[in-house]
């Protein structure tokens, strides 16, 4: 037992190292933190590492992946976390791009592979529906057979970043007379540029336009772009959400977060003292990073399973809740330190130039609103009480 | 970056799992900490002969080349089990002492008699007002010709009833709290002026208030550095953190394991208790909890031999959050159980009471994070 990385990981991490350093876009700055980013910058990174071939590390290396092992991979995120890089977004690399090379035809994976690896196809996930959250399996989207193509109708909900996507994957009902509802659901993706696709923004509580409802009303898809089986997709569906876990703690960015956090804390004040160095404050701080060094560890361990052959088990439940939960306490604690500076709304002030007084410090901006935005981590990709269900049932056996 | 354990440890968590399994069920137990004796020589006898008590100590000492990964599998075990024969005074934190300080004549003398069984140590470090400071002491060494005289009073020493010598950490220069003065001596349990008051603790242990009353003992009494030991007190002290900090995890295990199975049998309502969300989310809070723990003991075990700092901040952290846990644990596993949990007959008790005592050992919650604070 021992925690050092051998001689070539360490070699490794030299490589990737410098590669970052060298190749990051200078101008994205600490964008990791920022929510405030434009389409171009979000995929600025992803079509650098396209170019480089290390945009999808954890694929087989027939589709382009990069054949680095567990550890190295995480290695390859605490580098990026280093600079604060805004990563690849994962509904292409992480979410459609498996299922597709897992379950799709030659054709598809033809069609759609490049254009994931090399971040020049945006995708989207339609999932949710306003009657169907937790229990997605309530669906109610129908796609029903026309000759060579589905016309599909319904609405589907909280589509991240819709706006600017290409493309989206999509559960569809099939089978409404199915005899359990996950059993007449199927995956099929739709180019958002089809007649009938329609995203409208939803205005969330920080301020921002992140997610969308997408109405789909006549759309004709064709036959094709079924992925799989006919009323097979739930299975992909659970495939997709049990594959790529590494990463999902957000350990690596954490940690960033927490330097960066006792920075801030370093420079406000309490009383005239660094506020760091108030006993109540500390404690929290002190906690966080406890709870985090802990999480680390037990993300390396899942990994180092990983490793060993053993698949991501239900314990990924554990990295999903502990790490939302740390990375929601981080934007509260960082709220927290900023004091008053935390209420203006700074995403509605205009930049008006220098001949302004400022209003509060740099890294006041957004502490609020990143706050309130990190809420959602614990409701989204199965909300931290379906993760605790899938403990309940997989470990416990209850 | 490796969590595997070596097929010799492999082997020894299963020889230990089968003597807890086999020959320490609740109810022996239980028989032996109501006994007269409150522990069971035999059961001491054994680890001997298996070599679980000379694992940690080099071939050299006559022991058998293990290290603290050694150590953290055979306190897990022994926590399963709630196991409490003294191998923590023993051989972690004597045993601790004479590997990192102890000279030839000395290991020579007392490693050979941890390894054979034949000797018991405890650890005497706290006092009634010095609480966790290890350096809050008022017991003093004073230098008598060749020798030293000890005076003082220390509180809890656990495992002093079944001892045959004590550790004794003592003032030998200094003021009260100051980091320099501090010196640790061994003495003999039976030695003329060491008066003991011996007691149960509440978690089925032996412990005694034990007074020195002008206690002589020799030059060769001292390891380590005269009025210069503290940082190798410290040293010990995060060894038994790390091994507390795994048999946490052992006793946490069981915990668990004995709520999720009580839950399928106890009905209410007409239906199994575990069929109730509410009880499966705090269920689920307590296997997360001792996930955590066991990352924490892996690191704060790994980290021993790391620099000073970073093994006291690491050691801290992991006392930290296993002294969470340990309470969380304990205290649902008690609440799922409900009134039955609440009686002397079950063992859920018994896990409960052990978890409680030992998030405070050597360290509760409070006081580590303060030392996780001033490190950072």
């Amino acid at each position: 037992m021992n925690l050092e990385f051998t001689a070539d990981e360490l070699a490794f991490r030299d490589e990737v190292r410098s590669f970052i350093e060298e190749n990051y876009p200078k101008h994205l700055g600490d964008a990791g933190m920022r929510e405030d980013m434009s389409p171009e910058d979000m995929v600025a990174w992803h079509k650098i590492l396209g170019e480089k071939g290390w945009s999808v590390p954890s694929w087989p290396e027939q589709y382009g992946g990069t054949g680095w092992t567990p550890t190295q991979r995480y290695i390859w995120l605490e580098e990026n976390a280093r600079v604060n890089a805004f990563m690849p977004l994962p509904f292409g690399v992480s979410m459609v791009g498996p299922v597709i090379y897992t379950f799709g035809s030659e054709e598809q994976k033809e069609r759609h592979l490049p254009g994931i690896r090399s971040g020049d196809v945006w995708w989207c996930q339609g999932y949710s529906e306003p009657g169907a959250g937790s229990d997605l399996a309530s669906l109610k989207t129908t796609a029903v057979r026309d000759g060579d193509h589905y016309v599909i109708n319904g609405q589907k909900t909280w589509t991240t970043l819709a706006q600017y996507a290409d493309w989206g994957f999509f559960l569809c009902r099939t089978d409404p007379d199915a005899a359990k509802p996950q059993e007449g659901i199927s995956f099929i993706l739709i180019d958002m540029k089809t007649p009938g696709v329609e995203v409208r923004p939803i205005k969330l509580i920080d301020g921002g336009y992140e997610v969308n409802e997408t109405w789909l009303t006549d759309v004709r898809v064709p036959v094709e772009n079924l992925v799989g089986e006919e009323n097979k997709g739930w299975t992909y569906a659970k495939f997709l959400l049990a594959h790529e876990r590494s990463g999902i703690a957000g350990v690596a960015r954490s940690k960033r977060a927490v330097e960066k956090l006792r920075e801030i804390a370093g420079k406000e004040l309490l009383d005239g003292e660094p506020l760091i160095e108030d006993l109540d404050f500390a404690r929290k701080v002190s906690q966080l990073e406890i709870d985090l060094a802990a999480l680390e560890i037990t993300e390396l361990r899942t990994l180092a399973g990983e490793q060993a052959g053993k698949g991501p088990g239900p314990e990924s439940s554990i990295l999903k809740i502990k790490g939302t939960e740390i990375q929601q306490r981080l934007t509260e604690l960082t709220l927290e330190a900023v004091g008053n500076y935390g209420a203006p709304m700074y995403g509605q002030i205009e930049d008006s130039g220098s001949n302004q007084y400022p209003i509060g410090p740099d890294y006041a901006q957004h502490s609020a609103a990143t706050y309130f935005n990190m809420r959602k981590t614990s409701i989204y990709g199965g909300s931290n009480e379906i993760q605790r269900n899938i403990i309940t049932k997989m470990i416990l056996g209850l | 970056m490796d969590f595997n354990f070596t097929e010799e440890q492999e082997m020894v968590r299963d020889g230990l799992s089968r003597l807890v399994r086999e020959q320490y069920d609740w109810e022996t137990r239980r028989s032996a900490v109501e006994s007269d004796a409150g522990w069971r020589p035999e059961i001491w006898a054994q680890l001997a002969e298996l070599g679980i008590l000379g694992m940690p100590f080099s071939e050299e000492d006559g022991g058998f080349g293990g290290g603290a990964v050694d150590a953290m599998i055979v306190m897990e075990e022994f926590g399963k089990g709630l196991v409490v024969e003294p191998f923590l005074p023993t051989v972690v934190c004597a045993g601790g002492f004479l590997k990192h300080a102890g000279t030839d004549a000395q290991r020579e003398e007392h490693i050979g008699g941890i390894v054979d069984g034949s000797r018991v140590y405890a650890f005497a470090y706290a006092e009634p007002r010095g609480r966790y400071d290890l350096a809050d002491l008022q017991t003093t060494a004073k230098k008598d010709g060749d020798g030293y005289v000890l005076n003082g009073h220390k509180a809890v020493v656990v495992g002093a009833p079944w001892a045959s010598h004590l550790v004794v950490t003592a003032r030998t220069s200094g003021g009260q709290r100051e980091r320099d003065g501090v010196s640790v001596f061994v003495v003999a349990n039976d030695a003329e002026g060491v008066v003991r008051r011996d007691y149960p603790t509440v978690d089925g242990r032996r412990a005694s208030e034990v007074y020195f009353e002008n206690v002589s003992v020799p030059a060769d009494a001292l390891i380590g550095e005269e009025g210069g030991a503290l940082p190798l007190v410290e040293q010990v002290a995060d060894e038994a953190v790390a091994a507390l900090c795994a048999e946490a995890c052992g006793a946490m295990k069981v915990a668990h394991a004995m709520t999720v199975d009580y839950s399928r049998q106890r009905k209410q309502f007409g239906v199994p208790i575990g069929k109730f969300q509410v009880l499966q989310h705090r269920m689920v809070d307590m296997f997360t909890e001792y996930e955590q723990s066991v990352s924490m003991t892996y690191l704060a075990t790994l980290k021993l031999d790391a620099p000073e700092k970073e093994r006291k901040r690491t050691a801290s952290a992991a006392k930290v959050r296993i002294g969470q846990a340990a309470r969380f644990v304990g205290q649902e596993a008690i609440q799922i159980h409900g009134g039955m949990g609440m009686t002397d007959e079950l063992a859920i008790g018994s896990y409960f009471k052990r978890l409680t005592i030992l998030s405070s050992e050597f360290g509760d919650v409070d006081h580590h994070m303060k030392r996780h604070i001033a490190l950072a």
